[in-house]
């Protein structure tokens, strides 16, 4: 034992020895990067720093990227990206941690508690972000177009019993969502008349599995979906017609017997943060684009496996003259 | 095996005692202290037990030890012994009673008194060692004179001198699990010397032990007291190392004193039938003096006979005396006070031979 | 948990006596299975009667008053926490935790601005850690570190790696600083101590995070303070229990024989109960590092650094071979640790023996400082030696992987989901209906029979305390319906545990071969095998189960395998030598003897899938899981979801109790 280390510590030292010798052959070292680096912080600019929330799904990293290589790349901002869910993303306006919720699909709740209206004033609306939100009942293509009439809610009765699981005690099975979203599924099924039974998939992942594995193995399932996102791409999911929604009708929640309506996602943002102002926060203002703008980069990063940053460069780049609206 | 012989036969007053022992009372259980006193504490272990819940170790023990005493405590396993000896120093709180050793109350010590008197007047040997096995047979002597706060050098050195006495040179540092069951014993032994005790407890030491190692470990505890004459408290279930060690010998039954005497007297003049029960085995020749099977003189014995002490253990006589014409005359000090004649030892030696086939 | 430690003894088997306090006494005749069956019998025939009524369901969005009074204590702590003492001080806390593993992260993983690397870069850290692990555990052990630092590296996590080594080792250190005094005070206590710290370490270890995670970032803020503190609260019970239980058990005679020396209170603790409780001490430490990790994916939901982020990330993409780079280098950060502290504890032991050349060591290291000081240099000097270029292996890795599992699922989906339907129709469904469907007073009196016949007296006060704090907090039902997956996912998990124990106890080789597998499925996030689970399975319970199974049957595997190893040779031979039959060794000798080891497999592993019942809620198992998440999801229900997180402690408390109970009925030491 001793002699192997003895063996070993030769053979290290030997090749540090070399790898030394190589180095000195070498090319530039961290010094003169360091140097180059705090010449070029001295013109940073006014922006300063952004706490940017990344809510946990692809159409939000997507925003939140682009958004964030501009300000670093094109303002000199430092941004933060922080890996949180929405809850927790809200609660951190208040003590700094977070500047900006770039997608957010609505939560009255959080706007209770922390818009100035009837909160602490710690976060404020920071106006669409041009993308819509479109929630409602999903099933696989193929089903769609083997069965076309499945996409009128009238017609789901007549295919409840394929639609049955071990879950579903007899009924037609109904995949309910991620509990982060507004759901009144139970209560649309019963007030159709639907004999569908809701089981809570219980998060994103396990319905984009199920949606998958339906297609691919041609199974009867439908389920609470949304765009954008960007499963749409590889799956592209047909939505069942409900009956359309007007004003007022998911006011009571247990007699909700509509469509969701569309959604306008908008920017969440801290007063504090907004109130000291710069090009940061006029570009968080100004930001809008497309669900095809977003699904884009959501399909760079989802499909084609590129990193966040490369993917938001990749769209920045081929669009310049959208960011250059946000700027004005 | 000429150790009965030079034992000096202790008269212990409680004024010179190393140790004193009075009305000690240890009741396991529940609001133990409130039945001492009541008439429940006379009741036997079983009833006790039924009535309160509460198990009496030790009950109204009282004895006195004299310097350089061997002072054996002999019972059968679950007779309270070593509850006995673990309440000397408070390792066991006793309930009621007092203690006292060179004079000190014990069992009104403060903590700081205690420690103090753990480090320097009392030490304890185990049966099952209570060796730390992280340390070299070296640490684990000095142990004691370490936590009396002794240089590392100094206590070192007191230790090693330690283990020259015990017989464990060249093993100082070795760790105690490389260490044979007697030789780990010797280190417990060598602990406790370390300290310079003036009392050494002994719980069973060699109970564990081969019975070859254990009566070289016997031996060992008796070179021990000759060369250092520390007073010892021994507790044994063994008799024989009872009567092969003590000096006098208590003997314990349900945390009761049943007798307390000298070897002889214990085989001798047994109090009850359950100390008769116990010594009936022993080879009595090996325990009885001369002064257990002499005979008052008479006018016609022969005085060309040996001469030999009252003290003497009749095995030792045997060969003397029955080598000889005339009967032994067995002397006090200066003054004849029996006869031995052949009959007399041969009832002993003879009636233990057959109680053996 | 200490049952991965110490099997108990191999327990003789003890005819089925009924006990002095149970239902045997006055009619001793009849044996406790039949009392069992009645119970049974009795409870199917009322629910046929009674069945759907008073089941106490409660619907997706509704709350109780327990519940909503909850949710406004949160809100109220929230509302107020610019001007609550307590939240400063914990903020100030979490401020100091973040400034520690910010300093240490620009030290060793991120950009230190202006330098474009951190000031020590990867060649320097994997050697410095190389030259430490020679140092304190051997050559082999530095071979290992250097290889798994290197694989950090070249499948392109280095920084991440770093961080999740950061944060464990600053949260495992705080858990020291905390757990080791309170190990003394389990170890040196009283059994009333005992017995409220085993209470509310159990709590600390069945709550699910998800539960404590949105207070913890309320009083310590977002990302490492967050994350170190919650990493915390999960890996502090492994110290306290199983140092606590080594200090303990120090030989009594020992401590008498040096108190009998006249030590002190602290000389006895420094000098005798520590060192000589310290294997089992590094055993402790071992399984708080364990716990720290596996935490780390957890920790990713609010902003913790570390691997646990690529795995999150992987999991919103829905990309099993994106997460199972990650996921696989937590493992082998997980093996790495295990190993070297075990191998630290024995090298360091062979060193105080003499065991080894203490000089040869010292030239040995100081002559292997040298080019680790070179590597350091040339680590804060070149571009070369800071950053590893990366060679682009993960994708390839991940889209093997990919095309594996996607192969896997196609081939076994049809058998799966069969196996799936199957165990649903004859044991999840009929089980679930019996408990869901029963008003609450039956199943709860029935549960509480149970509990009596089983458990004997001493079951039946904790029983009832959780019973009443299950109806109390409102989810009976949703209670049911996770006991229901628990109990079934107990079952697998022990047919598991047996066949394989005893297949890894009586053959070296099985035993080689599945041990690491049993490690990695211990620590491998779940969220890396979740996908092609749901594939497999669909979102349905036995997902749930399943994802279960996978944590909890290591577990119990190796606790069976124990027990049965531990079973004397002389027992067997004596079996043997009256011609037994292999199958009759098995069943007559070896599992009836190893009955202590089955009993506790059963208790912890029933423990390990009740604590994964949150992953079950992410898969469309329902119930509690679903309800945590939920509360967790959505800042409106989380009074909702802190209920349920109580109703899992609770259920988790008194199934526990209850096996406690019976295994000290039967004469078998009692679970840890």
């Amino acid at each position: 034992m001793r002699h192997i280390s003895w063996r070993a510590t030769g053979l290290t030292s030997v090749a540090a020895s070399a790898t030394l010798l190589l180095a000195a052959c070498g090319g530039g070292t961290i010094d003169d990067e360091t140097k180059a680096n705090e010449s070029k912080a001295g013109g940073a600019g006014e922006c300063g720093e952004i706490n940017m929330a990344v809510n946990p799904w692809v159409g939000y990293e997507a925003s939140a990227y682009v958004v964030g290589r501009v300000a670093s790349e094109q303002l000199g901002c430092k941004v933060n990206y922080k890996n949180l869910k929405e809850d927790v993303s809200w609660q951190g306006f208040g003590t700094g941690e977070v500047d900006v919720v770039i997608e957010d699909w609505g939560h009255p709740d959080l706007e209770k508690k922390f818009f100035a209206e009837e909160g602490d004033g710690s976060a404020m609306d920071a106006g669409p972000n041009g993308n819509v939100g479109i929630i409602g009942w999903y099933v696989p293509p193929w089903l769609a177009e083997e069965h076309p009439d499945i996409l009128e809610h009238e017609n789901l009765n007549k295919y409840a019993e394929q639609f049955a699981t071990s879950e579903s005690g007899g009924k037609g099975q109904f995949l309910g969502a991620d509990p982060s979203y507004v759901q009144f599924d139970e209560a649309i099924i019963s007030n159709l008349g639907l004999d569908f039974k809701v089981v809570f998939s219980g998060s994103e992942a396990a319905t984009i599995t199920a949606f998958q594995q339906a297609e691919k193995n041609k199974e009867f399932l439908i389920g609470y979906f949304y765009e954008p996102q960007w499963l749409f791409a590889e799956v592209p999911l047909e939505k069942v017609a409900l009956p359309p929604y007007e004003d007022g009708c998911q006011d009571d929640p247990a007699k909700v017997a509509c469509d969701y309506p569309e959604t306008d996602l908008k920017k969440i943002v801290s007063t504090s943060w907004e109130e000291e102002g710069g090009s940061g926060v006029d570009l968080v203002k100004g930001f809008t684009w497309t669900n095809d703008d977003q699904n884009q980069v959501a399909k760079y990063i989802s499909e084609d496996g590129m990193k966040p940053e490369d993917a938001a460069d990749k769209w920045i780049a081929d669009n310049q003259d959208k960011v250059d609206a946000w700027l004005e | 095996m000429s150790v009965a012989t030079e034992k000096e036969t202790a008269a212990a007053t409680s004024a010179e005692s190393a140790l004193s022992v009075r009305n000690l009372w240890k009741i396991f259980g529940p609001r133990a202290d409130r039945i001492i006193g009541t008439p429940d504490a006379q009741l036997s272990r079983a009833e006790l037990k039924a009535k309160t819940g509460c198990v009496a170790g030790v009950k109204d023990v009282s004895f006195e030890v004299a310097p350089g005493e061997v002072f054996v405590v002999m019972g059968l396993s679950g007779s309270g012994k070593s509850t006995l000896v673990r309440c000397l120093t408070r390792l066991i709180e006793p309930t009621a009673g007092s203690v006292l050793i060179d004079g000190i109350d014990v069992t009104t010590a403060s903590d700081a008194q205690l420690r103090d008197l753990r480090r320097n007047r009392v030490s304890m040997v185990f049966q099952h060692f209570g060796l730390l096995p992280h340390r070299q047979v070296i640490d684990n002597i000095a142990y004691g004179l370490e936590i009396r706060g002794m240089k590392k050098k100094e206590r070192r050195a007191k230790a090693e001198e330690v283990v020259s006495l015990v017989g464990l040179d060249g093993f100082s540092h070795s760790y105690p699990d490389q260490l044979s069951g007697g030789m780990q014993q010797r280190v417990g032994l060598a602990r406790a010397l370390a300290g310079d005790p003036s009392i050494l407890l002994f719980d069973e030491p060699f109970s564990a032990l081969d019975p070859l190692i254990r009566r070289d470990m016997q031996n060992e505890v008796i070179r021990l007291h000759r060369d250092l004459r520390k007073t010892m408290v021994f507790i044994t279930h063994d008799l024989q190392e009872a009567l092969k060690l003590g000096d006098r010998i208590l003997i314990m039954r349900d945390g009761e004193i049943v007798q307390i005497g000298r070897p002889d007297e214990v085989v001798g003049a047994p109090v009850d039938d359950y100390v008769r029960d116990f010594v009936s085995e022993v080879p009595r020749s090996h325990v009885l003096t001369l002064k257990w099977v002499m005979r008052e003189p008479r006018p016609d014995d022969s005085m060309d006979g040996p001469v030999m002490s009252c003290d003497t253990i009749v095995r030792q006589a045997a060969k003397a005396a029955l080598a000889s014409e005339h009967p032994v005359r067995v002397v006090e000090g200066d003054r004849v006070i029996g006869i031995v004649d052949d009959d007399a030892i041969l009832r002993v030696v003879v009636a233990e031979e057959e109680a053996h086939q | 948990m200490s049952a991965t430690l110490t099997p108990p003894a191999a327990a003789p088997p003890t005819p089925d006596q009924p006990g002095r306090d149970g239902p045997g006494r006055s009619i001793a005749s009849i044996p406790r299975w039949a009392w069992a069956l009645g119970v049974v019998v009795l409870w199917v025939g009322i629910w046929a009667l009674t069945k759907g009524t008073d089941t106490l369901a409660l619907a997706g969005r509704e709350h109780t008053d327990v519940q909503t009074s909850l949710g406004r204590f949160r809100d109220d702590v929230l509302a107020g926490r610019a001007d609550n003492p307590v939240i400063q001080l914990t903020y100030d806390l979490g401020a100091w935790f973040t400034s520690v593993v910010d300093w240490l992260q620009r030290m060793l993983s991120v950009p230190d601005f202006p330098r474009p690397v951190p000031q020590v870069g990867w060649l320097g850290v994997t050697a410095v850690a190389t030259w430490v692990g020679l140092a304190v555990a051997g050559w082999r052990i530095a071979v290992l570190v250097a290889a798994s630092f290197v694989s950090f590296g070249v499948f392109g996590y280095w920084s991440e790696a770093i961080d999740l080594l950061i944060v464990t080792f600053v949260a495992v250190g705080v858990s020291v600083l905390i757990g080791m005094p309170l190990a003394v005070l389990v170890g040196t206590g009283n059994r009333a101590v005992n017995a409220v710290t085993n209470t509310v370490l159990d709590i600390f270890q069945t709550m699910p995070t998800f539960v404590y995670l949105l207070p913890i970032v309320l009083f310590f803020g977002i990302g490492a303070a967050g994350a170190v503190v919650c990493t915390l609260v999960y890996a502090l019970p492994p110290i306290i229990r199983i140092a606590g239980h080594g200090i303990r058990n120090v030989s009594t005679t020992t401590i008498e024989a040096t108190d009998s020396a006249g030590q002190t209170w602290w000389q006895r603790l420094t000098k005798v109960q520590l060192p000589m409780a310290r294997k089992t001490i590094v055993v402790g430490l071992n399984q708080t590092i364990m716990a720290a990790l596996s935490m780390a994916t957890i920790a990713s939901y609010v902003d913790g650094p570390g691997l646990g982020q690529p795995v999150l990330d992987a999991l919103v993409k829905n990309d099993v071979g994106g997460a199972f780079v990650p996921g696989a280098l937590i493992v082998v950060m997980a093996v790495m640790l295990d190993r070297s502290t075990t191998a630290a504890s024995e090298y360091s032991e062979m060193a105080a023996r003499g065991g080894l050349d203490l000089r040869l060591r010292r030239i040995v290291l100081a002559a292997a400082a040298v080019p680790v000081l070179v590597a350091l240099h040339l680590s804060r000097t070149y571009p070369w030696a800071a950053e590893l270029d990366d060679p682009g292996w993960t994708p390839k890795v991940a889209d093997a992987v990919d095309g594996f599992f996607e192969w896997f699922t196609d081939t076994f989906r049809d058998a799966t989901q069969a196996f799936k339907d199957l165990v649903s129709a004859v044991l999840l469904n009929p089980l679930q209906s019996l408990l869901s469907e029963s008003p609450w007073w039956l199943a709860g009196g029935a549960i509480l029979a149970l509990a009596f016949v089983v458990g004997g007296l001493r079951a039946v006060a904790p029983t009832v305390v959780c019973l009443g704090g299950l109806l109390y907090f409102g989810l009976w039902h949703d209670a049911m319906v996770t006991l229901n997956m628990t109990l079934v996912g107990t079952v697998l998990v022990m047919l598991l545990a047996v066949v394989l124990g005893v297949a890894m106890a009586r053959s070296r080789a099985v035993d080689v071969v599945l041990r690491p597998t049993l490690d990695a499925g211990q620590t491998i996030p779940p969220f890396v095998y979740l996908i092609p689970v749901l594939a497999l399975f669909g979102p349905t319970r036995f997902t749930a189960i399943v994802a279960g199974v996978v944590y909890a049957a290591p577990v119990a595997i190796k606790l069976v395998a124990d027990g049965v190893r531990a079973v004397s040779p002389s027992t067997i031979e004596a079996g043997r030598s009256t011609g037994s039959t292999r199958w009759q060794e098995i069943v007559k000798v070896q599992l009836p003897m190893a009955r202590a080891s089955l009993v506790l497999a059963a208790n912890q592993g029933l423990l390990y899938v009740l604590a994964m019942a949150v992953i079950g809620g992410l898969v469309g198992a329902g119930a509690l899981g679903y309800d945590v998440v939920l509360g967790f999801a959505r800042s409106e229900e989380w009074g909702k979801g802190a209920a349920a997180g109580i109703s899992i402690v609770l259920l988790g408390i008194m199934v526990d109790r209850i096996a406690r109970a019976a295994a000290h009925r039967s004469g078998a030491p009692a679970a840890r």
